[in-house]
């Protein structure tokens, strides 16, 4: 065997070789590594980017509302049949003290159902995690109970639950639970095994195996099972509303609708779409804060990739 | 002085035989590397040495049986956790061992620039490079102050200019810790640079097959005279593993150790 790449250092002595072998510091090891942290990226940069990403999709949906109300006003249709965005946002303005006065209880029952499904499926994912036949045993129900049409399940817990709170929770949770269960139990199941055998090489147990390193491995996938969820979340409250409620945009579309006031029903549309994004967003800037880590590593992705070019 | 001790040690899973009797020795201060082909056994070695799995054969340490927590372990990847900064990953074995972070931190925290990593406690791992993750964890197993290091091929990941520079490094490191250490590797020149004896396995099922010491002065990384000797020895390890002349078949470890 030829020695190709001489592994011991070149030089006949010692003295040749110009950084003394117990004086080197970690800097003179070559490797390609940078070693300075980078530098913030620009507030302005950032708005820049931010503008370039979402103006195609503020684009598209203004031409949308452009073009339904051209057709609205000029294709000779009723406004208590399609009534032109123009006089949706004007009957919101008008009705906004109702408006406003059944949102508040959609939103009660959204958050409050969507807390109680996210306690339900950490706690009952935590569980099957630790019991794997619970596993078994309790996802071809969960399976099932999304297999339920939510138009015939809602009048029946509202039979069941009377038209308080309570329905409105449960019909929530119904709908956001299982994204988040499967999200979590799925992101337990990443976890490195590498990661898991040197916890246990150090001596941790299950349960600091779990805490340490199972939930943190399914925070990702987590946050992916909430963005998903909580779109679902509003309208299983509106849902639940429909069925049968003294308050509510549920219940405030249903009686707009039987007066005949398409308008109103549209502005409640607007007003359940704009919490549903509001939350979206939520859950957005929540990951962010959760994983501080993700950005630092996209960071370093795009410098290099940058570096390279 | 002996610390380590395996006889015999065997692991089937189910029909298959990988490990078929593998017997060696490690003693105080001493750095020895197992060198073997991809898929001979040799993690399968460390996961019974850390007990996440169980075998036949006997294990010693210190003469007495071995039991868990001897070993402070280092997998083929790093293994770093993406959520803990780089000071709360080196911490993470002391953690385990039940002491408070602060504590933790604050015997950890003298270390990293020694490590190379000054500046760096308070980094993601995902801002680091490849040599200074492998050096961080590096870090969290030596602080953890186990009688003996198992390192599982920890330079295996890396591109081959930032593993030779690891391998220098670490070859001073040793010089100055003097560290029982156990490595697992199948990079013939990183065993022949770092160990004072070398046990070479055979394809699977694993036993071993030829036991080599590299008598070379330490530092290794210093004179070509040393660097001609240390040919000489992977050239001979090379021959064992290879075969000679070389035949291209599936079994050429096979009937090697008799």
């Amino acid at each position: 065997m030829a020695v190709s790449f001489d592994p011991l250092g070149g030089g006949e002595n010692s003295a040749s070789d110009p950084i003394p072998e117990e004086g080197r510091g970690p800097s003179a090891i070559g490797e390609s590594g940078r070693d300075s942290q980078s530098p913030p990226q620009g507030w302005r940069s950032a708005f820049t980017r931010a503008f370039a990403r979402f103006f195609p999709a503020a684009l598209a949906f203004a031409l949308l509302l452009l073009v339904w109300e051209f057709y609205a006003r000029l294709g000779g249709i009723a406004p208590t049949v399609l009534p032109a965005p123009s006089r949706v946002l004007e009957q919101a303005w008008e009705n906004r003290a109702a408006l406003a006065e059944n949102t508040l209880p959609t939103i009660r029952a959204t958050l409050a159902g969507f807390a109680c499904s996210l306690i339900a499926a950490f706690a009952l994912s935590a569980l099957v995690d630790f019991l794997a036949p619970l596993r078994r045993a309790l996802f071809p129900l969960l399976i099932a109970s999304q297999t339920l049409p939510l138009v015939a399940i809602a009048p029946l817990v509202v039979l069941w639950f009377g038209f308080g709170l309570l329905p409105k929770i449960l019909l929530v949770a119904l709908v956001t639970f299982f994204p988040m269960m499967v999200a979590l139990v799925e992101g337990y199941a990443a976890t490195s095994a590498e990661i898991s055998q040197m916890l246990a090489a150090m001596g941790a147990g299950r349960w600091r195996i779990f805490w340490l390193a199972r939930l943190p491995s399914a925070l990702p996938y987590f946050f992916a099972g909430l963005r998903i969820s909580i779109t679902y979340a509003v309208v299983g409250a509106i849902f639940a509303e429909y069925a049968g409620a003294a308050k509510g945009l549920g219940i405030y579309m249903l009686s707009a609708k039987n007066n005949f006031r398409p308008d109103l029903v549209l502005a409640a549309v607007a007003v359940s779409s704009a919490l549903t994004l509001a939350l979206f967003g939520l859950a957005v800037v929540v990951q962010r804060l959760a994983m501080p880590w993700e950005r630092a590593g996209r960071n370093r992705k795009a410098e290099a990739s940058e570096r390279r070019s | 002085m002996t610390r380590l001790q395996l006889r015999d040690v065997r692991k089937n899973f189910g029909a298959l035989e990988v490990l078929a009797g593998v017997s060696l020795d490690v003693g105080a201060g001493e750095f020895v590397s197992i060198l073997g082909p991809s898929g001979a056994g040799k993690s399968t070695l460390f996961q019974l040495l850390t007990g996440a799995i169980r075998g036949e054969g006997e294990m010693r340490f210190d003469g007495a049986p071995l039991d868990g927590a001897r070993f402070a372990f280092m997998p083929q990847r790093d293994a770093l956790m993406p959520w803990r900064r780089v000071i709360d990953n080196a911490t993470l074995g002391l953690e385990v061992q039940g002491m408070k972070r602060s504590t933790a931190r604050e015997r950890v925290a003298p270390l990293f620039a020694e490590f190379g990593l000054a500046g760096f406690e308070r980094a993601w791992p995902a801002e680091l490079s490849g040599g200074m993750r492998q050096r961080a964890a590096l870090l969290r197993t030596v602080v953890q102050q186990r009688d003996m290091l198992l390192l599982d091929e920890p330079f295996g990941a890396l591109d081959a200019l930032t593993r030779a520079a690891m391998q220098r490094w670490l070859e001073g490191m040793w010089r100055s810790h003097r560290w029982t250490a156990l490595l697992i590797t199948h990079d013939v020149r990183e065993a022949v640079l770092l160990s004072d004896r070398i046990y070479m396995l055979s394809a699977r099922p694993a036993r071993v097959v030829r036991e080599v010491a590299v008598p070379l002065p330490r530092p290794r990384t210093e004179s070509a005279a040393l660097a001609r000797e240390a040919a000489a020895i992977e050239a001979g390890i090379l021959d064992t593993l290879l075969g000679q002349p070389t035949p291209i078949n599936d079994h050429l470890m096979e009937n090697r150790n008799d």
